[in-house]
């Protein structure tokens, strides 16, 4: 409307095309937007040919050229596994805390009190993950030696629990519990935005039917806040089997693919493997190091995409909208 | 089923607002009880206060009595969640559970009261109530479809039905029709006045051609000015209201002055 020589004032239908008209300010905006997004992708392409190119000579070079000395494979399986195994406790640990953390702040505290203790688990999200890992070395593994003590005498018959306790405490469990703390705040904070969304038309409806306050949640903040869960869980989840600092610390290594999680033998993660080992590696153990980079890469990416792939289900199957 | 509602000298209060003062007021049981007035007036706080959903609002409270055949409702000892098991409400907007099913948004209050029911028993007050809702024949073949793929108008209905699956003694209802096309309102309309062979309604309307065709009794809501509390002017037969009001205000209010 600005240019008054334009012949679209009069006529602009037959003007504009199928888009309608273009104008500089839309044309600049769509054309940022749209950089925007395929920088993402470069740059996700660029990571995944680097990792593909560096680990190549590992993938192709001969068993025994591979630290260790059975070949690649039997290299990274015990990693994958204490990832897969760390992320998992820390999963399972964090997760239903983090929604009774977040329902405790939507819709149980005190307003005043939900709105400091909000901002107190968003403030454990902003703690540096090596302060995570001195405090679990320090603290929590000394102080987990009892309880895994307990464990193995009472519940030495799960294979989780057998025993025997390792006297340091840097084990399996006391990582995936550090873990847990810290992907506590991005659950927590992720739920908590989500239940708080809960229309309040359908808890008054509950509240209505003689709901008491849980039921109400149950009904009414916990279906909605489903793939919300989810997809907290697996934010949280993408950070537990990337962490490096917090497990290089925590987890005292030796040893390959076990379950017990309260012993002294325990498998490393991908990633503290590559940092505790990067310094002191060269020739093939760094292509070595990167191929089980390239490993967690693709671990990740599967646990994303299967996460959106469960909420879309779940967003089906649940509503009609 | 039908109770009879005896309000006394009840104050309504948002923290320290005042914002319904002084009610008074019988309701019979088996009748339609129309409560009208300009928006803001405190009418639906005050349908609110007589199931305790207005405490469910941070800083709602009210002083007074509510008594349901005798029984105070704001006594000391008596538990929320029994007073709005027996006292259900139908709210201005449908709001059926979006996640569940017509079959589960029906029995929802009924799985709450925790008595375990058989599956045939289920069926027959699912049935039953959506046939009371007049909603049966349109949702009998697909019962378990979500209750969000309705329209507005069944979407409504769907919700009297949840309401009237627990058996309650007295129905609340608070502007049902204000999101409905006139089809549906008519439907609701027509709910009502079978309903009342049963419950005990009260309804909060808008629509004063509404508040006409469907009540018994009528409540006129009235507010000085802004930040001033609501009160109830005048309360009679709903004939009596529309042809020859004793105060002045309620008939200037029904013959469109104002408001």
């Amino acid at each position: 409307m600005s240019s008054p020589s334009t012949p679209t004032v009069t006529a602009p239908r037959k003007q504009a095309g199928r888009n309608g008209v273009q104008r500089p300010g839309d044309r600049l905006f769509s054309g940022a937007a749209r950089g925007s997004g395929l920088l993402i992708l470069v740059i996700l392409a660029g990571v995944a040919i680097f990792l593909i190119t560096e680990a190549w000579p590992a993938i192709t070079a001969p068993a025994d050229a591979i630290p260790g000395g059975e070949g690649l494979a039997a290299y990274v399986a015990p990693l994958v596994f204490g990832t897969v195994l760390a992320a998992t406790i820390a999963l399972v640990v964090a997760t239903p805390l983090a929604i009774a953390i977040a329902l405790f702040i939507t819709h149980y505290a005190p307003k005043r009190m939900a709105q400091g203790l909000g901002y107190l688990v968003d403030l454990l999200a902003a703690v540096p993950s090596i302060i995570y890992g001195l405090w679990g070395f320090q603290v929590v593994a000394p102080a987990s030696v009892p309880v895994a003590r307990w464990l193995e005498e009472n519940l030495g018959f799960i294979p989780l629990f057998a025993g025997p306790t390792s006297s340091t405490g840097r084990t399996m469990l006391v990582a995936g519990v550090v873990l847990a703390i810290m992907i506590l705040p991005i659950i927590s904070a992720v739920c908590r935005e989500v239940f708080i969304q809960t229309p309040r038309l359908n808890q008054e409806a509950a509240l209505a039917l003689g709901a008491t306050r849980w039921e109400m949640i149950r009904m009414t903040v916990l279906p909605f806040g489903r793939s919300g869960i989810i997809s907290a869980a697996m934010l949280g989840l993408g950070r537990a089997l990337g962490e490096t600092m917090a497990v290089a610390i925590v987890l005292s290594v030796s040893g390959g693919i076990t379950l017990n999680l309260i012993g002294s033998g325990n498998p490393s993660t991908i990633a503290a493997n590559i940092a505790l080992q990067f310094p002191e590696s060269s020739g093939i153990a760094v292509n070595t190091l990167i191929a089980s980079g390239l490993v967690l890469f693709v671990i990740t990416l599967a646990v994303n995409m299967s996460a959106r792939w469960i909420v879309k289900r779940a967003n089906r199957s649940g509503d009609g909208r | 089923m039908a109770k009879r509602i005896d309000v006394k000298d009840l104050n309504i209060y948002y923290g320290d607002f005042l914002a319904v003062e002084d009610i008074s007021m019988t309701i019979e049981p088996r009748s339609v009880t129309a409560l009208i007035g300009p928006s803001g007036c405190g009418k639906s706080t005050f349908l609110r206060s007589l199931n305790r959903m207005h405490e469910v609002v941070p800083g709602g409270r009210v002083e007074g009595s509510v008594a349901v055949d005798g029984q105070d409702l704001y006594d000391r000892g008596v538990d929320p969640v029994d007073v709005r098991r027996q006292i259900g409400m139908v709210f201005q907007r449908p709001n059926p559970f979006p996640t569940m099913s017509i079959y589960d948004n029906v029995v929802a209050g009924v799985r709450l009261s925790g008595t375990r029911m058989k599956r045939s028993e289920l069926d027959d007050v699912v049935e039953r109530s959506l046939q009371g809702a007049n909603l049966w024949n349109e949702v009998k073949d697909r019962l378990t479809k979500p209750g969000a793929g309705l329209s507005g108008g069944q979407q409504q209905r769907l919700c009297i039905a949840r309401a009237i699956a627990v058996e309650p003694q007295v129905l609340l209802m608070d502007e049902p029709c204000s999101a409905l096309d006139p089809i549906s309102t008519l439907a609701i309309e027509d709910l009502i006045a079978n309903l009342k062979q049963e419950y005990t309604i009260v309804i909060v309307t808008h629509n004063m051609q509404q508040a006409a065709r469907v009540s018994d009794f009528t409540g006129f809501f009235n507010i000085a000015g802004t930040g001033k509390p609501g009160k109830l002017i005048e309360m009679d037969d709903t004939a009596k209201i529309f042809s020859t009001p004793s105060v002045k205000a309620t008939e200037d209010y029904i013959s469109g002055r104002f408001g």
